[in-house]
């Protein structure tokens, strides 16, 4: 008898327990996650900001002290799939020809993709950067990537998104990703890069 | 800059002349039309001094090359070789009496400055003058009593005087050249005086700052920076600092002042199109000035204020269009090539410097206002950008990578004696000539 409650007992400690240190692990991954989010985007060039923020304080914690299991690991995994997604969106730049700000059908293909993630998280805000290659003069450039910042923004704008869920910023030439010297980072460089906020 | 501490009790001395000076009245000594085709001949020998004591005699070398220095500058002139000098005024008193012309006139020179100087106390005396060796007169005779430390502003207010008897401008000599820099980590704005000199940090935004402009009475300068994270515009007084901000959303950026007024162009995107706007000095928008599709930047006036000329992409290309302030009427004057921007209108009115890309790589050309036969100033040096004109009118400052690095040029405004202005870490662009007199007391 004392030894099947001694079995008992130490079941419910140890479950429990098993439980919560497999919580804090996925609570550093989320926090892991959200730091990325958060991380500036940084020019190659110039010296690097100070050392990456240290982990936000996790924000409410999605793993709830209640025992339920299997709701808390749905939640996380839809943040987690959230923050991937999230992820692609700011990863896949939308490219433009040379002293131009139309969207070639590869461009229009990867603004569906991001207008499909945006849809599905509705609450999702984004800034839309516009970028040129450093051919031409600072002045021009700098009005040509507002264009191009304005061009992506308003093609998913027409797909349904809120107008009011993004704003765009031209940095025209000042923030290349590529400080080559050749077509290839030109290319590069003529870009809208979403971040979201 | 510097607050100038005037010390100086300027003594005009106009000791007697060989020559009546109607004489010298109808001589061109630059031709106006093409004033650096032929570069005056000039000597600068050592100054003379009282004192036979080291510092003495080193302020007198000194004060004779910085002259040197400033006369060369300006490209209208070419400065004789001292060691084919067969006189060394230095050994006799300075004074027309004093000065056998035909030693001079052997050497080629067709001007001669002559100077002597003492330093009492703590004071420096200096009696500078200029000379026509061919026809034996004294031009300009000038005394100036400083303190030492204001070497510098005596020798740029003769060289002014000079300038101005020659050309009948004041010159270059009381401006200075704002240009951006990148070497602190962050482009930034940076000042120095006219020749390169005595360069000084100006913003320190630790963001990407661009586009300084001046006023016209030289204590404002406007600017584009991101320091909230978005291309705004700054309008900054350079003495004390105070500032308005223009932080519309979209882009806020290429301010231009107009001339003689505490107003500026600038462009702006807030309502949906990249227009010229017309603000008043403290950014408050005033009118639209330009309405077509297309993005319209890069203001630039007249000296009567009454013209603009700008960069549209209206019909296709950017191009350099004049506008008439009061009718709105807008020209193209700009139809070599198809990428045609940075135009800077001369302050003598009657041309306009840009740069043009064509092959990939940009250059500096001037065109009058009608828009025939461009000028093409710089050829196969890498890419040249963003000119700007000295307040005379005179010399262009320019931006090029034709030594690596974007570095800050100098020319003349036919394009010659291209020569580097200055060298500090990071990159150079962006130069802007302020308008003479700059920190001057009324």
């Amino acid at each position: 008898m004392k030894k099947s409650i001694w079995i008992v007992l130490a079941l419910l400690l140890v479950i429990p327990g098993l439980l919560f240190t497999a919580s804090c692990t996925k609570k550093t991954l989320k926090a892991d996650i959200e730091t990325m989010k958060d991380k500036p985007k940084e020019a190659p060039a110039p010296p690097p900001p100070a050392p990456a923020p240290a982990p936000a304080p996790a924000p409410a914690p999605v793993v709830q002290r209640v025992p339920e299991p299997v709701k808390t690991s749905a939640e996380e995994i839809r943040a987690r799939e959230k923050a991937a997604a999230m992820q692609t969106l700011m990863n896949e730049d939308v490219y433009f020809d040379y002293d131009s700000a139309a969207l070639a059908p590869a461009a229009q293909e990867v603004l569906k993709k991001k207008a499909v993630s945006l849809g599905k998280y509705s609450d999702v805000s984004i800034t839309v950067e516009g970028h040129c290659d450093e051919r031409g003069t600072n002045e021009y450039n700098l009005a040509l990537g507002e264009r191009r910042a304005e061009s992506a923004k308003n093609f998913l704008i027409d797909l349904g998104l809120a107008a009011s869920r993004f704003r765009t910023v031209s940095y025209g030439e000042e923030k290349p990703i590529d400080t080559g010297h050749n077509e290839e980072a030109w290319a590069k460089n003529r870009r809208a890069h979403f971040v979201v906020k | 800059m510097t607050v100038f501490r005037y010390l100086i009790v300027l003594v005009t001395t106009y000791i007697s002349f060989v020559l009546p000076a109607s004489s010298l009245a109808g001589y061109d000594y630059i031709d106006i039309n093409s004033p650096f085709l032929r570069k005056i001949p000039i000597a600068v020998p050592v100054f003379g001094t009282d004192n036979a004591n080291d510092t003495s005699m080193q302020l007198s070398k000194k004060a004779s090359d910085m002259l040197s220095g400033m006369l060369d500058f300006t490209g209208y002139f070419k400065m004789l070789d001292r060691s084919s000098f067969i006189e060394d005024p230095a050994k006799t008193k300075s004074g027309v009496s004093n000065i056998y012309f035909p030693n001079w006139t052997a050497v080629g020179a067709e001007l001669l400055v002559s100077g002597d100087l003492q330093v009492k106390g703590g004071v420096l005396e200096i009696e500078l003058r200029l000379f026509d060796t061919i026809k034996a007169g004294q031009l300009i005779g000038k005394k100036y009593s400083a303190g030492v430390d204001d070497l510098r502003d005596i020798i740029k207010r003769f060289s002014g005087e000079i300038i101005y008897y020659l050309t009948g401008n004041r010159g270059i000599f009381d401006s200075q050249i704002a240009f951006v820099s990148g070497g602190s980590g962050n482009k930034e704005i940076y000042l120095c005086e006219f020749d390169g000199s005595n360069i000084s940090q100006f913003t320190r935004n630790r963001a990407i700052t661009l586009f300084p402009a001046w006023s016209s009475d030289g204590r404002w300068i406007a600017y584009t920076s991101y320091i909230k994270g978005k291309p705004d515009l700054y309008i900054v007084n350079v003495k004390d600092r105070s500032m308005s901000v223009v932080a519309n959303k979209g882009i806020n950026i290429t301010p231009a002042w107009v001339p003689g007024k505490f107003e500026l162009g600038a462009t702006l995107s807030y309502s949906g199109d990249q227009d010229i706007y017309l603000l008043t000095g403290t950014g408050k928008v005033i009118k639209k000035l330009t309405n077509e599709s297309g993005s319209d930047v890069s203001p630039t006036w007249s000296p009567d204020g009454k013209k603009m000329a700008f960069v549209s992409s209206r019909c296709g290309t950017p191009q350099v269009y004049i506008q008439d302030i009061e009718t709105g009427h807008a020209e193209r004057i700009t139809f070599y090539g198809k990428y045609n921007t940075q135009p800077n209108w001369s302050p003598k009115g009657d041309k306009i410097a840009y740069s043009g890309m064509t092959g990939g790589r940009h250059n500096i050309y001037t065109i009058g206002l009608d828009g025939k036969d461009p000028v093409q100033l710089t050829n196969n040096a890498g890419d040249n950008e963003s000119p700007s004109w000295s307040p005379d009118g005179s010399l262009i400052v320019f931006s090029s990578t034709r030594e690596g690095p974007a570095r800050i040029f100098v020319m003349t405004a036919f394009g010659t004696d291209q020569r580097r202005l200055l060298a500090i870490s990071g990159e150079q662009t962006n130069p802007k000539w302020s308008p003479g007199l700059i920190n001057k007391e009324p």
